[in-house]
């Protein structure tokens, strides 16, 4: 394509079958195009369901794709640019949305066999906010059931592949939306966090994932798991990208009673700047050590390194609690699902089964979920029963409450030496699928570095901090920030990135083996 | 303390989920180990620590009442495993006496 978006020659290479011009190109990039004529939504939108109908079939990052609605969503942006209209900042640009967030007419089913076909009568505000800035929804991702999960292994609908290694997991629970960015199947797609359900996903494929502010983006709409944890939050392949994202989707939300009103931190300023003088970055010393891969603690030192070339000092924070975080979760986390899953009772919507006339409601219940839910629901909701039990509440949730206050803690004491902490995004790279699946423990391990942000409410994203030597695959480093300082994380993530792009010469995605176009050419 | 398969039964009864006798020998051993290593969290919650439930501090979100449209029926039985006279239809509820 001879008048293509301006991008780095080198990372076209990782695309063989479609537009690689168009594919590879960052949200800014195809908004700039967009705006000088040289490029449209619809020529980009369809350079996108060309390589999703190409490779999807190796990689399983969507569940539902609908064609027609993005192309119609495309033109209409397309005329109303040609008219002359102001439109969002992210106009045109597709969009891949986890399958937890609710899109009138779209059917959304949390990768669960309970809302196998469910189609939502009203659209979540994130996704509204977005389609309101004129992007187009390419379609629904994959994810764990419910976003119960650190590998989309138990997704109702089958595993997501990580695109660096068809064997591998992308991670999870939003390892569609990071598979997709990875790909080259869409620019940029929305997640959900509750325990590192962005972050772990964006570490595992080299790519860019941000857990807001807790309260910083609304959850109106967005099947709930863990409600004090749940949280929006953006994936891109670039910062600046993920930024803009960002800026779209946060802010006050009156539907929802958690969100925060105030404004949202200047993440896109943020992430224009590479500069880190001045910033005071605390490595996490519990996160580290035994249990990381020597790969991931390898990358992660460079990257630390790197990051003080950038201007950063670099201290070492000692926060005691972290290693309770994980238990804590594992307690917290299943009782506010047990509690948000009661609502599948099979009477609304949603699966109902043995409705014969024979049976009770409460027997159709019992039946309906039993078959509906899958095993790590069925654990988790199980899990959650016992932990609320009386006679158990103070040992168990109780007590879990405790150590969310002593994280709390930890987070407080860090700030009064350090402006952000880092640490590894997740202590090892991308396992292979199948290999924890009936090792819950394993897998727990898993978001031992996220679920600390989560139980504080503070800010945390992952970015690509270069290939391990051993097994050639991406390692994430994690950035955390307090309440409202959602800018510093990018502000990091951006130093780091260009850092990165300096020592590898292009972008980490161009090192990704190029996925071949499927046998099944010509569907659509 | 260790986990029984019964337990796990009792359990699933009270969170209204079938399981089938497999599903129950598999997941009592699996839980008696998360707890096991979840129960470290007892550890370190001391009395002086007060729990919390929620990280933000916020209190109390009103918002003007205002009367809106509601959505309509149809659009709320659309999904619905079965509807008549545009009600939700649910299987008896009063099993026992019916019995």
């Amino acid at each position: 394509m001879a008048d293509s978006p301006t991008t780095d020659g080198a990372i076209t290479g990782a695309v063989t079958t479609g537009d690689a011009e168009i594919l590879t190109a960052g949200a800014t990039e195809l908004v700039a195009a967009m705006e000088a004529g040289r490029l449209s939504s619809v020529e980009i939108t369809r350079a996108c369901l060309d390589r999703i109908e190409a490779v999807d079939d190796q990689v399983h990052a969507f569940l539902t794709v609908d064609a027609e609605r993005a192309l119609d969503q495309a033109a209409g942006i397309d005329s109303r640019r040609a008219a002359g209209e102001s439109l969002g900042p992210l106009a045109g640009v597709p969009l891949a949305v986890k399958d937890l967030f609710c899109y009138r007419g779209m059917v959304t089913t949390a990768a669960s066999r309970i809302l196998e076909g469910w189609v939502p009568p009203y659209t979540s505000t994130v996704v509204q906010r977005c389609v309101d800035a004129g992007m187009v929804i390419l379609g629904k991702t994959n994810l764990d059931e419910f976003a119960m999960g650190s590998s989309t292994e138990t997704s109702a609908f089958g595993p997501t592949h990580n695109p660096w290694a068809l064997d591998r997991i992308p991670g999870g629970s939003g390892g569609g939306s990071a598979a997709a960015l990875a790909a080259f199947e869409a620019p940029l797609a929305l997640g959900t966090d509750t325990g590192g359900s962005i972050r772990m996903p964006a570490s595992v494929t080299g790519t860019v994932g941000v857990k807001p502010t807790y309260g910083g983006s609304s959850r109106y709409g967005v099947i709930a798991m863990a409600s004090s944890l749940d949280q929006p939050g953006p994936c891109g392949r670039t910062v600046l990208d993920t930024a803009l994202l960002h800026r779209v989707i946060a802010g006050h939300d009156p539907m929802d009673q958690t969100s925060i009103p105030q404004d949202v931190p200047p993440v896109w300023q943020a992430a224009r700047s590479a500069d880190l003088s001045g910033v005071r970055l605390g490595v996490v010393t519990e996160l580290s050590g035994e249990g990381y891969a020597p790969g991931v603690t390898d990358r992660f030192a460079r990257a630390v390194a790197a990051l003080k070339d950038a201007g950063a000092e670099i201290v070492e924070i000692s926060c005691p609690h972290f290693k309770y975080a994980l238990g804590a979760y594992y307690l917290i986390q299943p009782a506010e699902v047990s509690s948000n899953l009661a609502r599948y009772d099979a009477m609304r919507y949603g699966l109902r089964l043995g409705d014969d006339g024979e049976h009770s409601a409460e027997q159709v219940m019992i039946a309906s979920r039993g078959a509906g839910f899958g095993a790590e629901a069925k654990r988790r909701i199980i899990l959650g029963t016992y932990a609320l039990s009386s006679g158990y509440y103070d040992a168990y949730y109780g007590s879990a409450q405790k150590v969310r206050t002593l994280i709390v803690r930890d987070f407080e004491n860090a700030w009064a030496s350090c402006d952000a902490l880092i640490s590894p995004t997740t202590p090892t790279t991308a396992f292979r699928i199948g290999e924890r699946l009936d090792d819950p423990l394993a897998m727990y391990q898993a978001d031992l570095c996220t679920i600390p942000a989560n139980m504080a409410g503070i800010c945390a994203g992952s970015f690509p901090a270069g290939l391990a030597a051993d097994d050639g695959l991406p390692v994430g480093l994690q950035v955390m920030a307090p309440v409202l300082a959602d800018d510093r994380i990018y502000r990091v993530g951006a130093a780091l990135e260009a850092q990165m792009e300096h020592e590898w010469g292009s972008p980490l995605l161009s090192r990704i083996p190029p996925l071949t176009a499927s046998s099944k050419e010509g569907l659509r | 303390m260790a986990l029984t398969p019964d337990d796990v039964v009792r359990l699933a009864g009270l969170a209204r989920i079938e399981l089938t006798a497999e599903e129950t020998s598999t997941l009592a051993p699996q839980l008696d180990l998360i707890l096991d290593a979840v129960a470290s969290v007892s550890q370190v919650a001391t009395a002086d620590v007060p729990p919390t439930s929620h990280a933000l501090p916020l209190v109390n979100a009103f918002r003007a009442d205002e009367v809106k449209p509601s959505m309509p029926a149809a659009e709320a039985l659309a999904m619905a495993p079965r509807a008549e006279q545009n009600r939700f239809r649910v299987p008896r509820i009063l099993d026992e006496e019916a019995r």
